[in-house]
């Protein structure tokens, strides 16, 4: 998890779902059969979550517990299992790099490199202006698209050191870097075009 | 080559709309109705024809474990739960059929929900994959608006819902009764079987769990045929199938081929073969991180299928083929999959909580050759001590890689110890 290595921080006194985030919270909850609302706890962990600037504060964790009937050990219990949810605040944008064997094997420790190098940082660590949170993570599941690395609720693949500057950089500047592939390829499709699916695609 | 005619998912690259005009344009929910209309046994007598074996990695027959669902309710509702917890790493397939072909996956969850007299299809999907459920819930929300699922779906008057649940980064809900429990609003920790799924699953009610592929082949299987499907591949092995290859091969993609095409021909015809040609071809996970790696000298003719895999002690899995070369140091590429179990072990049966770890720490010690010639027997044993002795299968899996690089490469594993040992001399 990456709360594990956060400098010393506040837990707020109080959290209250926003209206807009209570509409969601209604949607999630009717998804469940009557009397098993508290399935909907991951949804609701993680609207608290995104509303929170990114990461869980305890009275989130109270509150969900109330609306769900559940006792708070219990929600706490979820929170804590899941390495999505951030017990601690990050950065506005947390990287995720992925450097298990397929992403490895394709120069995952060069785009963890360059993202240390960029932002000044190990992982687990968060940037002295409080932008970036570096994280090193498990498969993400885009291992034909590696190396990669997620920035928030997007895909960056197909990396190399200058094309994982070049994304922080953007981010850096208040810019907003296209996802997907950072080679000229189509998603999942063979560099140069499918060998598939020709008349098709 | 399979043909582009009998391919299923036309739309893997993305290059068309994944949205319904674009799915009835290829042939989605087409005659939908009339194929519900043919009954649940039809559906099942259909699937266990052609011969589906899940495509999530245990390759159980997908019509079998279809029709273990009770045909008459005790006052409980049956539910289909699909796993789209893609997490092995590897594999990159499924994500491809949510953001690309959603509708064959709400289609089938329909069609194979029917047949299990489900009243609901929960689909969970890994919460990573934000874009993804984006799309899907689209398709989704698009098919409740068109009346294909919802009160009265395809006008059949079926009453069957389609719901997504994210889950939040944990690759151990990808086993089924963990998915369960996660679904359930607890932390993913595996339960015994017995009971089975199928009997008590998710809220005490009977339940199937299925692979997104397995669930999105069903329409196109009962559209054409289960002769069609089983005439792909070899007996016992049936059907196309979607490969991810990964690491070191010119072109890594995701293709979907016929099942037991040769490895090698895999690679050559859509991968633009390995990194320096064939012959700098060191070893293959040929599965997904779970099973054994195969040398090159297995890779040369090995048919990439159930069966055949098995024969050669690995396995297909999900069929996600990662390639290594020779500049390749095989026993880190292994390290560091001790290193994901470890990080991946739900904590819950003390001999993959303890083992993984200690297999880790042995297996980096073994990646600078520090250590003895007999830990290798000593890590062999261990492997065997986690393998089998546990609720779920995450202890297998954390064994059989280190297992397959102990039968393949003892000898690399025995030169870098000699290699240490002589540095230490040389240093003395």
């Amino acid at each position: 998890m990456s709360g594990a290595h956060a400098a010393p921080f506040v837990q707020p006194a109080r959290f209250e779902f926003t209206p807009e985030s209570m509409e969601q919270v209604d949607r999630h909850i009717a998804k469940y059969p009557k009397g098993r609302q508290q399935s909907a706890v991951m949804p609701l962990l993680d609207i608290a979550q995104r509303q929170n600037g990114g990461w869980l504060p305890e009275a989130a964790i109270r509150v969900i517990g109330e609306m769900l009937n559940m006792p708070y050990i219990r929600v706490y219990e979820v929170a804590s299992f899941y390495t999505m949810y951030n017990l601690a605040p990050v950065g506005r944008h947390l990287v995720q790099v992925c450097t298990t064997t397929p992403c490895w094997l394709r120069g995952s420790d060069q785009v963890m490199e360059a993202c240390r190098q960029s932002l000044g940082v190990r992982a687990g660590q968060t940037s002295a202006d409080g932008q970036f949170t570096l994280i090193e993570v498990e498969c993400l599941g885009a291992c034909v698209n590696a190396p990669m690395m997620q920035i928030g609720d997007d895909y960056y693949e197909d990396l190399d050191a200058g094309s994982t500057r070049r994304i922080l950089d953007d981010l850096k500047a208040g810019r907003a870097p296209a996802p997907g592939p950072q080679i000229d390829r189509i998603n999942a499709a063979p560099v140069g075009g499918p060998t598939t699916l020709k008349e098709t695609a | 080559m399979l043909a582009d005619q009998d391919r299923i998912f036309t739309n893997l690259y993305g290059v068309h709309s994944p949205y319904l005009d674009g799915a009835r344009a290829r042939g989605d929910w087409d005659g939908t109705a009339a194929l519900i209309a043919n009954g649940q046994d039809w559906i099942i007598t259909q699937v266990k024809e052609s011969g589906l074996r899940g495509r999530g990695g245990a390759g159980f027959p997908t019509g079998l474990k279809m029709s273990f669902m009770p045909k008459e309710s005790d006052g409980r509702p049956s539910y289909l739960v699909v796993n789209a917890d893609e997490g092995e790493p590897g594999t990159c397939k499924d994500r491809e059929i949510m953001r690309h072909d959603p509708h064959k996956l709400v289609e089938g969850c329909l069609v194979a929900g029917y047949a299990m007299r489900a009243v609901a299809a929960y689909i969970y999907i890994r919460g990573e994959f934000y874009r993804e459920a984006e799309t899907l819930q689209r398709a989704i929300d698009e098919a409740y608006g068109a009346g294909l699922i919802g009160d009265n779906a395809c006008g059949t008057g079926y009453r069957f819902d389609v719901y997504l649940h994210r889950g939040m980064g944990a690759y151990i809900c990808g086993e089924e009764t963990a998915l369960i429990e996660s679904l359930e609003g607890k932390k993913g920790q595996p339960r015994l079987k017995p009971p089975f799924p199928a009997n008590l699953g998710v809220w005490g009610c009977p339940t199937t769990v299925s692979n997104v592929e397995s669930i999105a082949v069903i329409p196109a299987i009962l559209r054409r045929g289960a002769t069609w499907f089983s005439g792909i591949g070899r007996p016992n092995n049936t059907g196309t199938k979607l490969f991810c290859i990964s690491g070191h091969v010119n072109k890594p993609c995701t293709v979907e081929e016929a099942m037991s095409i040769p490895l090698r021909e895999l690679i050559d015809r859509h991968c633009g073969g390995v990194r320096g040609g064939w012959d700098n071809l060191l070893a293959v996970i040929p599965g997904g991180s779970s099973v054994p790696l195969l040398p090159k000298q297995i890779c040369d003719d090995v048919l990439m299928d159930f069966d055949a895999l098995k024969a050669v002690q690995s396995g297909l899995g999900t069929a996600a083929v990662i390639v290594m070369d020779k500049s390749t140091d095989i026993v880190k590429a292994v390290a560091r999959l001790s290193k994901f179990y470890m990080h991946e072990s739900c904590g819950q049966c003390t001999p993959c909580r303890e083992g993984t770890g200690w297999m880790w720490r042995v297996m980096n010690r073994l990646v600078r050759g520090e250590a003895e010639v007999p830990e290798i027997d000593l890590l062999q044993e261990v492997t065997r001590q986690v393998e089998g002795h546990t609720i779920c299968a995450l202890g297998d899996a954390a064994a059989w890689p280190i297992q397959g690089l102990i039968r393949h490469f003892r000898p690399e594993l025995e030169a870098r110890i000699a290699a240490f040992k002589s540095a230490q001399v040389q240093a003395a």
